[in-house]
């Protein structure tokens, strides 16, 4: 009945977890019941859950991000505290079977649902507006995409409470991942997971590309687009190219596990080498799926605070374009310690050594852009900056390693570790933050706090240096990654100076949280509120509707002439617009999506457990709702002209008065 | 939203009776892949050539019939896309058989 759960898969006996499933649970308990106490469970439902406007769903992702992101931390300084406790004897205070879990979950966690969520956040509050669009090509997708992110980031964490997690690694390496030797359910925790999120992933491939390659507004060609609509578009490729990839390497690895076959096993024919090669395939596109919009932002951010427009519109888009293509022709460099030999890794070597020249080229394009401008230091630009140092010692250390034999002595050592988060905080998280900072104002109408922001850059970008100069340092003496405990007592030091770090960055994590904090309850203050839609003075359309928009974007779709075309318009004192407002034609909500996320997660539990009624149940559940979806004919409406003539004269008001203010 | 109802989505929906021929092919395609396997008609090497013809075959009999494409709708972008994903397969797979061979060789794992 109830497959392989039993009572004995709770681990009420680790102390670390049931304080944490207390915790979570008080947490919980208090956010329901707050929501019952104010009575907003109809408007949570109906404003939000059931919502399909790219901009909730937005806000929703990022969240999502948020709180993955304390997860992922959480998981990172216990990790960084048993290093630096498990010396010379004292075996630390996690047990190898936990501690194995933690890196495995941290590097999941990090990838899938902070950085996917908060990239596909971004993408979803920016790209539409950029592009003077009213939603994205689907929006019922776009809610269904959400979902199955959601439900699978559920799935991981219940993990924590239900069971155990993967002890393989972040990318469940074979033949640790297999039935033979890992014969819990921590590694089908992983699959479904990812699987559930790779499928949400793929659906947002599609709804962008179709979205930004059919419904720009008249006048944008392709060169005309803003910077930060062409890394998502870049993105979404790469997304459509890579992920398939993803879904049929862990098929394979599912096959395995469950139906006793030898796609990767060590006998019967499997070849454990081909999983590395196919989950490399997409691995390394991924990172480059996380690291172009995050270049998209710094590209906007600069610009703006720089007051001019960027410099080298046309290299930016062809240096992501050849980003875009060379992503695809470097992923041995992740291993060529396998045994390839000479021609291979010379080829993926030399390509991965390549594809830090258009990197480059983009580093000076945001210099030159910086130059002779009216540069404002805002927090958004203290991120970027810190990003331009910080990446650009990742680019390098990267090319270090593209050398064959330099990797030969660096692979699976912690110098490799700085390296990667040297690109991921320092690239990734940093423009993904710059990001949140520069159209917080849009999503919610108030800016965030600058003095507690550029305290939390402060933070994450001294911290950093803290946390992972010594890791460069440790992999050249030698220490390997995944290590519970050591007796090398020159390592010590630099694990301390490493578990110092953490603390820093976690010190930033809390002046972000205050951030947030200061800036909702001082957001009716002059200085934070936005009156006008153009809080920075900016340059692309998101910026020439209201803060927040309307749900339907645009009263009349804008017409484009050349790149940065809203601050044209401004520059020749023509702001608004002169057609008549006719009745605009949207999606209705659905809770359709969210069913179909309750149902996938029910399949994934069941399948994790070989609870195999509730799999079925949960499969019928999906085929059901997808089909009475596809029956129901009122999915859409037309918004009056009355509303958007309502909200248009509302947004006129607000104008004056902060006109009249100035 | 609002420009979707207004610009016509590629060719033709489709039709019952294409439909049907669409599916009877690719019952077809699927039955001689499996027969190919499972009575042993043509030596192994053969064998592997002939699914990936058929394999080959049963992408484009959706392509036309389930997906109603051709390299005219859209102004182009389905021919461009197909181009596009047929250079990544060359890339992934070519690729992977590259790393493959060498690795067989080098860790002599064949």
């Amino acid at each position: 009945m109830l497959g392989k759960l039993s009572l004995s898969a709770i681990p009420f006996d680790v102390p670390i977890l049931v304080g944490t499933f207390i915790g979570v649970a008080v947490i919980g308990i208090a956010v329901l019941g707050l929501v019952t106490y104010f009575g907003k469970w109809g408007y949570l439902w109906r404003e939000w859950l059931t919502s399909v406007d790219h901009k909730k769903l937005g806000v929703m992702y990022i969240i999502l991000a948020i709180v993955m992101l304390f997860r992922g931390f959480a998981d990172a300084i216990m990790m960084r505290t048993q290093l630096a406790l498990a010396y010379a004897g004292n075996p630390g205070y996690l047990p190898p079977h936990h501690y194995d879990q933690i890196f495995s979950a941290h590097g999941t966690i990090m990838i899938f649902f902070m950085a996917m969520a908060f990239m596909t956040g971004l993408m979803n509050v920016v790209v539409p507006l950029q592009i003077g669009a009213r939603d994205v090509a689907f929006p019922f997708l776009n809610s269904l995409s959400f979902y199955m992110t959601l439900v699978s980031a559920v799935l991981i964490n219940i993990s924590l409470f239900i069971g155990e997690f993967a002890q393989a690694g972040w990318l469940v390496y074979p033949p640790l991942s297999e039935m033979q030797f890992s014969p819990g359910v921590g590694v089908d925790y992983y699959i479904w997971a990812v699987q559930l999120s790779g499928v949400g992933t793929l659906l947002t491939g599609v709804n962008f590309f179709t979205t930004i390659v059919k419904m720009r507004a008249p006048g944008m060609g392709w060169m005309h687009m803003p910077i930060f609509t062409w890394t998502a578009f870049c993105t979404t490729v790469l997304i459509l190219v890579s992920f398939p990839v993803l879904t049929v390497t862990l098929g394979m690895l599912s096959l395995d596990r469950y139906l006793g076959m030898h796609f990767f096993t060590n006998d019967g024919g499997g070849n454990v080498m081909l999983y590395l090669s196919m989950i490399w395939t997409w691995g390394h596109p991924e990172v480059y799926i996380l690291i172009l919009p995050a270049f998209g932002v710094f590209s906007e951010v600069t610009s703006t605070f720089s007051r001019k427009p960027l410099f080298g519109y046309n290299t930016m888009v062809y240096a992501t374009c050849s980003i875009m293509v060379l992503s695809f022709v470097v992923w041995v460099h992740h291993f060529f310690t396998m045994g390839a030999g000479a021609n291979v890794n010379t080829f993926f070597g030399i390509m991965t050594m390549v594809i830090a020249v258009p990197t480059g080229v983009k580093i000076f394009n945001w210099l030159f852009t910086m130059y002779k401008g009216r540069v404002e230091f805002t927090a958004p630009m203290y991120w970027t900056i810190g990003f331009m140092i910080t990446f650009s010692i990742g680019g390098m250390t990267g090319v270090m390693m593209a050398m064959p034999a330099a990797d030969w002595i660096l692979h699976n050592s912690l110098f490799l570790i700085a390296h990667f988060h040297n690109v991921i905080i320092g690239g990734v998280y940093f423009g993904y933050i710059a990001g949140m900072g520069f159209w917080f104002p849009k999503s919610f109408g108030f800016k965030l706090n600058e003095a507690w922001g550029k305290r939390a850059f402060w933070c994450w970008f001294i911290g950093f240096y803290l946390a992972f100069v010594p890791l460069y340092i440790l992999g050249l003496e030698g220490m390997t990654r995944r290590m519970n405990h050591y007796d090398n007592p020159d390592w010590y030091p630099w694990l301390l100076v490493a578990e110092a770090g953490a603390i820093v960055i976690a010190l930033g994590i809390v002046c972000q949280l205050t951030q947030l904090y200061v800036s909702i309850r001082d957001r009716n203050l002059p200085e934070n509120l936005d009156l006008t839609g153009d809080p920075w003075n900016g340059r692309t359309l998101e910026w020439a509707v209201s803060s927040p928009p309307p749900h339907y974007n645009f009263a009349v779709i804008p017409d484009v002439h050349g790149i940065d075309s809203f601050h044209t318009e401004k520059q020749l004192g023509r702001r608004g617009y002169n057609k008549p407002l006719e009745p605009i034609h949207m999606p209705k909500n659905t809770s359709a999506g969210f069913f179909v996320g309750v149902f996938s997660f029910l399949l994934g539990f069941g399948s994790i457990w070989y609870i195999w009624w509730l799999a079925a149940l949960g499969l019928v559940g999906i085929a059901a709702t997808v089909i009475l979806r596809s029956a129901n004919r009122d999915i859409d409406y037309y918004v009056p002209v009355s509303e958007i003539s309502h909200d248009e004269e509302a947004y006129s008001r607000r104008i004056a008065a902060a006109q009249a203010a100035e | 939203m609002s420009q979707g109802h207004t610009s016509a989505a590629g060719e033709s929906h489709g039709s019952y009776s294409a439909y049907f021929i669409g599916f009877v092919l690719a019952v077809i395609l699927t039955v001689a892949s499996f027969a190919a396997v499972m009575m042993h008609l043509l030596p192994p090497g053969a064998t592997l050539g002939a699914l990936a013809v058929l394999a080959i075959v049963q992408i484009v009999v959706h392509l036309v019939f389930f997906l109603h494409l051709n390299s005219r709708s859209e102004q182009g972008w389905n021919l461009m896309a197909f181009l596009f994903a047929a250079g990544s397969v060359v890339i992934l797979i070519g690729g992977t058989m590259f790393i493959m061979h060498d690795t067989a060789i080098n860790m002599m794992s064949r």
